[in-house]
């Protein structure tokens, strides 16, 4: 007998799983009929079973009972009441666990519109939804949803339980996927059955993420936004356990609570953000297990360096069309490099020695699973490894390894029943058992391939041929001869349609039918039958098959067909394949990135003979050398030297400072938390992002340090911080490290929303519409702070007196910021325009007590310079801006140098990624624009702001000591004809003109070699999409009207909701 | 003195509001006049050093090193100054849009995708307070230009010293402006912070929604090419009416356009109506210059400080396209349009050109005597040439870079040009408050 003729047979009982079976009668639930709890024992013999990733046994044997294993090696008893499956040559392994799934939870309508902030967020334009929109006893942000339960919304929903099961997956974690915190998943099986039954686990995950979801709340609407929230969410929880009295029952965080014990899994989709999630959970004690994106490969080290466990999805971006050129032009070589380098993420996990998981999350069909998991096979990850992300990792993490996740007597009844091992991609699984319940996934009768004798019984004989089986659609029919014939087989019915023998006498003449095409040449399937064919159809009974059939007269006849033997088995397709070619990971992610090893490093620089601005005593020095060492300025003189430094011939060249600008918006993943008036608890040191090519580009203009500002979407924006341009480093590297906190505020039009109004009819709800409200709106915010401030003094100077009960004030991050502001611990930039409300700002800080350090913008500020110097403010703003809104309309290109004369400390900024490559040109401006010297001019876009920023003791002039941060210019650098040779950070060249060169070279190659592979993709007959441009998101102020051309889309152009 | 005087008349006569409304248009020229001692820049790429320009009834009567002086001539001392001829903002929203964030300042724009009967000229505002500061920088002509929709209006070319529209017109209705569609797919959103998502596909392709809107444009300009050949109409058709100057190459076909696709389909409007055209903006156009050179197309670069379009394109591309379509020789010129500076860095744009590869007087050509090519008007401005408008500025030094660019006089046919404007004055007044030495 043939060994899997019992699976055959038992695969009768496959299309029992359509029908709703009580395997296991709930003895709650009353009966509507006759009992039938079956004793639901199975024995699966001569099985090879993998019972884990390490422990293989052979010729082994399975005992299953009421849904659990009771019994599993390879001197097993088989119980008497067993019903036994041979299994031989079968393999068993055990199901896969989907640790990031929302089966059974999936939300009834799917998120709102764009879900999510790409990197813009508040949509000014929008009307703001200011509360949150859940009734109940719960907190006051929508996107946090601890109430959310996954057990309880939980409903079996076998459509989607199918591709699942299909896959080989048995058991999942489900969430609702919506929110920032989204409540609890819970571990059920994806057996057909009552709810009570396949939950495995009702709570057995806190999640998160950064996406606020369907959540129509304004706040947060950056990402900056969401990581503020969570911190003070995590404070407020804490602060929840002493019972404050005046927040009442606040079920929100009485839930955050009570999760906090979960294991704590938070989406996070990309690399950087991973490295986000990673630092909250940092602050508060809390290890995330982290759902990744598809780009970890980029960073693999610093996504090491969390120590974190990871959940990884498989979904790869698809091959663009990108035949056309005019359709290339327009695709990224970021997007087509990831493209090429998505499959080796798992890889790149598994060879840094990062613990993972694997999930069908983000996939288009679950049905991409096994081929995507293969592709990242092909790309470096092992089976064992995938292996354990599938069973032993997540059942580990979830504490339901004694349930699932390995072949161990007690456990769940999950396991696969296949032809090898299923991360070979010629093996298929057969079935898949959940909780002892059996799926068919792939009827067995795929295996039928070899060889039948087919015998007609007509009223005159009986005829033989011979059956020559390869697959379920494809046969060769013998008699004599081969013959014309058609076959089909679906696991059960057999349907086989054949020409009559053709004759071995024909008229002469006549057209050789041997001749037409397709016929008679044996191969079954394509070519067509004469009507005359006779049609047979029967049902295999296993090794046997019959059936009647009719021949081309109409006759009937019965006919059986007899398994002879088994097709030659398949050559064994062990997975050795070689590591596709492919191109190299760059840092940063970019065109001009540098390949590992290639990064440059700091060096010994001597720059001779040139003209040096040093911004110091010595003002502009002739003929002279600057030596960078250990990444300070080692010396600024004459005729110096030094053995080991690479030495630049200056000639004719001119050196300064490296340009710092004031006021950026490059190199974030959000800028505007626009959501509420007052967002001091926002940062964006949360969201730096050294992906952005706009770093690059400002150092080719000689800017060696920016400060990177909240926007100007209300009154009290967000901490600040700032970098320096160092190309290629991680967001940590970029931090000018101990620089002082800066914050951003904003004053006038854009906080009172009146740019926006759509039709000059506002609609604006959210306070404050007119600068009076601008004034309360810093009133109150500072009165608040210093309330909030005493609040903790008190608490602090009586919590250790004997019979008094302290307790403590809650944290807040907002008024946290403030009171550093009241005590000199942080710096505020006020983005300002007229007069009026300047003079406003200045009176509001000296009632509250504060100082407002810089002034930016500050196009009006010539009409106020001797109050901002009163008040000891510094300014910074545009050298010729005007005209694009209505508190612009008195800005004059005078405005630095008046204000410099009136002997404030004046500083030219950007807030545009293009101009802050031309800001020594801007600073020229002023030389024309109110006559100040060339010297003055050139601080106003290094020295100056190196003050306001209460950096120049490290940077802004070129000083033994000072940092090593200087350009050489190719002529008198506030000429519009100079360019920045060589831009230096701390000794490092991050911009080299002649490097540059090579680099463009590098970026071409590589463009067109990933195009070609593209186009060969497409050629070869795969699926591609149409080209997608890459669009570029420039962030900004929410400012001005400077158009970056045709890729770039303004960050405010996008809706958060 | 006058500075001091105006000073004050500014400090009485402008508390808290406007200013420039004590700048005259300049009355028209009644003696001659002569600049002597200066670098001429001609516009042509000539440089004649040490060199006198006469000025007679609104016309250069001479320029060289050795010219007759009329009698009677007032003298303008240019030793060690640099004459250019007037610049050319080749297209601009300039007195149409004087404040962008408010509706009702609002004049480039109307309803509707084609509307070629709009005129321009008609809502230019002559008194917007930018058109001063323009001059001061040396732009003394401008291309004011619609926008919006797919056929925008006509354009006209104005000089910047006038009373009103009618007096500024320097050539009226000298072009209909094209926008061509994008013919790119949309950006998607909805990736969150990467990964995930896996996108949608466009509903619709680009690519050919676009082609056919350009073919509904096609169709109109048949039906137009028809009317114009036919003295009479039944019924008179505006529109139609208004693109007569095209077949008769008395008007420019200008098309907005960026991408070589645009640029190529353009070319339709060459080959199948015979049209000027001009491309307007041309980001990409380094990419098929030969082609335009062959077909006659020129091109207004809107704005060499741009960023590069794609980020893998080398970081000064858009510096160096401006001498890559000069060494095609494709006529080109140099446009400034931004929204935030309000083109009054004309100038410096074309000097980063030249600091990338362009001649220094080619980068004076391409934002005067090309512009003036482009725009039709090369016959009577654009250079300092005898015979031509005597609109002629006379700055510092290197008018290209801002270091040294002070615009100390211009003329605007013969008329010497008040170069005072509301910045100034509100510069004089608040040197006034500070007791700041005048400058």
């Amino acid at each position: 007998m043939r060994k899997r003729s019992c699976l055959q047979r038992l695969g009768l009982m496959a299309s029992l799983h359509l029908v709703v079976v009580a395997c296991f009668a709930q003895p709650t639930f009353p009966e509507n009929g006759v009992a039938d709890n079956r004793l639901q024992c199975f024995a699966f013999t001569n099985a090879t079973i993998v019972k884990d990733g390490q422990t293989t046994l052979n010729n082994a044997t399975l005992v299953i009972r009421k849904g659990k294993i009771v019994a599993v090696g390879n001197n097993v008893t088989i119980p008497k009441d067993a019903v036994t499956v041979d299994c031989s040559g079968k393999y068993i392994y055990p199901s896969f666990i989907d640790i990031y799934a929302d089966y059974g939870t999936s939300l009834p309508v799917t998120t709102t519109g764009p879900g999510g902030f790409g990197g813009g967020g508040f949509n000014p334009g929008q009307q703001p939804q200011l509360a949150s929109g859940t009734k109940g006893a719960y907190g006051w942000n929508q996107a946090i949803k601890t109430d959310a339960d996954a057990f309880k919304v939980f409903a079996v929903d076998d459509a989607k339980a199918k591709p699942l099961r299909d896959a080989g997956f048995g058991t999942v974690l489900s969430h609702i996927r919506d929110g920032i915190a989204r409540g609890t998943g819970a571990v059920v099986t994806l057996a057909n059955e009552k709810e009570n039954l396949v939950i495995l686990k009702e709570k057995a995950s806190a999640h998160f993420s950064f996406n606020k979801g369907t959540s129509r709340q304004s706040y947060p609407s950056s990402m900056m936004g969401s990581i503020a929230l969570l911190r003070q969410s995590f404070l407020d929880a804490q602060w929840y356990k002493t019972k404050p009295s005046g927040e009442g029952l606040n079920l929100t965080l009485q839930y955050w609570n009570d999760q906090l014990g979960l294991p704590q899994i938070f989406e996070a989709n990309d690399k950087w953000n991973d490295l986000r999630a990673d630092r909250i959970g940092d602050e508060f004690g809390v290890q995330y297990i982290i759902k990744a994106g598809q780009n970890e490969y980029q960073r693999i080290k610093e996504i090491k360096a969390t120590g974190a466990t990871y959940i990884l999805p498989l979904n790869y971006p698809q091959a663009q069309d990108v035949e056309d050129p005019n359709d290339a032009r327009f695709v990224s070589l970021n997007d087509m490099k990831h493209w090429e380098l998505a499959p080796t993420n798992a890889g790149a996990f598994e060879k840094a020695g990062i613990p993972f998981c694997l999930t069908t999350a983000d996939l288009r069909t679950v049905n991409q699973f096994w081929t995507n998991l293969r592709k990242a096979m092909d790309y470096g990850l092992t089976e064992t490894r995938a292996m354990d992300a599938l069973t032993k990792t997540p059942a580990t993490i979830l504490g339901i390894y004694n349930q699932v996740g390995s072949l161990d007597v007690g456990k769940w009844a999950n396991f696969l029943i296949t032809s090898g091992s299923p991360f070979n991609d010629k093996t298929s699984i057969f079935q898949n058992w959940v909780q002892g319940m059996k799926f068919v996934v792939k009827d067995e009768a795929a295996n039928i391939a070899g060889t039948y004798n087919l015998n007609i019984h007509s009223p005159t004989g009986t005829e033989t041929y011979t059956l020559d089986i390869k697959g379920n659609n494809q046969l060769t029919m013998f008699g004599k001869d081969t013959l014309n014939s058609r076959f089909t087989f679906d696991g059960k019915t057999v349907r086989l349609n054949y020409a009559p023998m053709v004759r071995r006498q024909r008229p002469q003449g006549a057209p050789d039918p041997q001749q037409r095409p397709g016929f008679g040449r044996g191969v079954s399937g394509e070519a067509p039958l004469p009507p005359s064919a006779y049609r047979l159809s029967g049902i295999s009974n296993g090794t046997e098959w019959n059936g009647t059939g009719v021949d081309s007269m109409g006759t009937s006849f019965t006919w059986t067909a007899t398994f002879v033997k088994a097709a030659d088995p398949k050559a064994d397709s062990a997975r050795k394949k070689e590591i596709p070619v492919i191109g190299k990971v760059v840092y940063p992610f970019e065109p001009f990135g540098w390949e590992e090893g290639q990064q440059p490093k700091q060096e010994t620089i001597l720059i001779r003979n040139a003209t040096v601005w040093t911004n110091e005593a010595e003002g502009v020095m002739q003929n002279s050398d600057v030596l960078i060492k250990n990444g300070k300025i080692a010396a600024v003189g004459k005729n110096l030297s030094d053995a080991g430094a690479r030495v630049i011939d200056g000639t004719g060249k001119h050196v300064t400072p490296g340009i710092i600008d004031e006021h950026s918006h490059i190199a974030a993943a959000s800028i505007n938390e626009g959501g509420q008036s007052v967002t001091s608890e926002v940062r964006i040191a949360d969201n730096v992002n050294p992906d952005d090519i706009n770093i690059y580009r400002q150092l080719s203009g000689g800017v060696t340090t920016s400060h990177i500002l909240h926007g100007s979407a209300n009154v009290i924006g967000g901490q600040t911080q700032l970098l320096k341009l160092r190309w290629g480093g991680n967001d940590d590297d970029l931090k000018f490290k101990g620089a002082d906190g800066f914050i951003k505020f904003a004053l006038g039009e854009n906080v009172k929303r009146s740019p926006f109004a759509v039709g000059n009819n506002s609609n604006n709800n959210r306070y404050p519409d007119t600068r009076m409200g601008v004034e309360q709106v810093l009133v109150d915010a500072f009165t608040r702070a210093k309330d909030y401030e005493r609040s903790w003094k008190d608490y602090e100077a009586n919590k250790s007196k004997k019979g008094v009960v302290a307790v403590a004030p809650r944290r807040d991050l907002e008024l946290d910021a403030l009171v550093e502001i009241l005590n000199n611990k942080r710096f505020i930039t006020c983005h300002s325009y007229v007069q009026s409300e300047i003079n406003s700002a200045i009176e509001v800080a000296n009632r509250m007590g504060y100082k407002v350090n810089t002034f930016t913008h500050i196009l009006e500020g010539y009409k106020v310079a001797d109050k901002m110097k009163e008040h000891g403010a510094h300014v910074s703003t545009f050298s010729d801006w005007w005209a694009y809104k209505m508190e612009v309309q008195d800005a004059i290109p005078y405005n630095a140098a008046i204000m410099k004369k009136v002997g404030l400390n004046v500083a030219i900024n950007s807030d545009d990624p293009e101009m802050a490559r031309r800001l020594n040109q801007e600073a020229a401006k002023i030389i024309k624009y109110g006559g100040v010297s060339e010297e003055d001019a050139l601080k106003m876009v290094t020295l100056n702001p190196a003050k306001m920023l209460h950096v120049d003791s490290k940077v802004g002039s070129l000083k033994a000591g000072k940092d090593g941060d200087v350009v050489l210019w190719s002529d008198h650098p506030l000429s519009i004809y100079a360019k920045a040779l060589y831009t230096i950070v701390d000794g490092t060249m991050y911009f080299d003109r002649m490097k540059d060169e090579e680099l463009r070279k590098l970026v071409d190659t590589e463009r067109n070699r990933l195009i070609r592979k593209m186009n060969g993709e497409k050629r070869s007959g795969a699926s591609v999409i149409p080209a997608q441009p890459t669009y570029n998101v420039i962030l900004s102020c929410t400012d001005h009207n400077h158009d970056h051309g045709l890729l770039s889309i303004d960050g405010d152009e996008i809706s958060n909701d | 003195m006058r500075k001091i005087l105006l000073g004050l008349v500014s400090i009485c006569l402008l508390v808290g509001v406007n200013g420039q409304e004590t700048v005259y248009p300049a009355p028209k020229q009644t003696t001659s006049i002569v600049i002597t001692g200066a670098t001429v820049h001609v516009g042509n790429g000539q440089v004649i050093e040490n060199a006198s320009i006469v000025i007679t009834d609104g016309k250069i009567a001479a320029v060289g090193k050795n010219v007759t002086v009329p009698a009677g001539a007032s003298t303008v001392d240019a030793k060690g100054k640099h004459v250019y001829p007037g610049l050319i903002l080749p297209s601009s929203n300039l007195g149409l849009v004087e404040v962008s964030s408010v509706r009702a300042m609002n004049d480039s724009r109307e309803i509707g995708d084609m509307n070629p009967n709009v005129r321009s000229l008609i809502a230019y505002n002559t008194d917007s307070k930018i058109i001063n500061t323009l001059r001061s920088n040396g732009i003394l002509l401008a291309n004011i230009v619609p926008e919006g929709g797919l056929l925008s209006g006509s354009s006209s070319v104005v000089q910047l010293d006038a009373w009103n529209w009618e007096d500024a017109a320097y050539k009226t209705d000298e072009g209909i402006h094209f926008n061509m569609p994008t013919m790119m797919p949309r950006p998607r959103f909805g990736g969150f912070g990467g990964g995930g998502g896996g996108g949608q596909q466009p509903q619709t392709d680009p690519i050919k929604e676009g082609l056919e809107r350009v073919e509904m444009i096609k169709g109109f300009f048949n039906e137009a090419k028809a009317y114009a050949a036919s003295p009479t109409h039944e019924e008179t058709n505006l529109k139609l009416a208004a693109v007569k100057g095209l077949f008769d190459k008395k008007q420019k076909l200008y098309i907005h356009a960026n991408t070589v696709r645009q640029m190529l389909v353009a070319l339709d409007f060459v080959k199948e109506f015979g049209f000027d055209v001009v491309i307007v903006g041309g980001s990409d156009s380094w990419q098929i210059a030969d082609l335009l050179k062959q077909n006659n197309v020129s091109v207004i670069l809107n704005q060499p400080h741009n960023l590069p379009t794609a980020e893998d394109d080398d970081v000064d591309q858009p510096y160096k396209t401006p001498a890559m379509l000069q060494k095609a020789g494709v006529l080109f010129s140099i446009n400034d349009e931004d929204g935030s500076t309000r083109g009054r860095n004309l100038a410096f744009n074309a000097g980063t050109a030249a600091a990338y590869g362009l001649g220094k007087e080619e980068a004076i050509q391409a934002i005067t005597l090309n512009a003036a090519k482009i725009l039709g008007v090369s016959d009577r401005t654009g250079s300092i040439e005898v015979g031509k408008d005597a609109n002629v500025i006379i700055s510092e030094g290197d008018i290209l870079d801002m270091k040294t660019s002070v615009v100390t006089d211009a003329f605007i046919q013969g008329r010497k040009v008040d170069l005072n404007d509301k910045q100034k004055q509100l510069n004089d007044r608040y040197n006034q408050k500070y007791k700041l030495k005048a400058f």
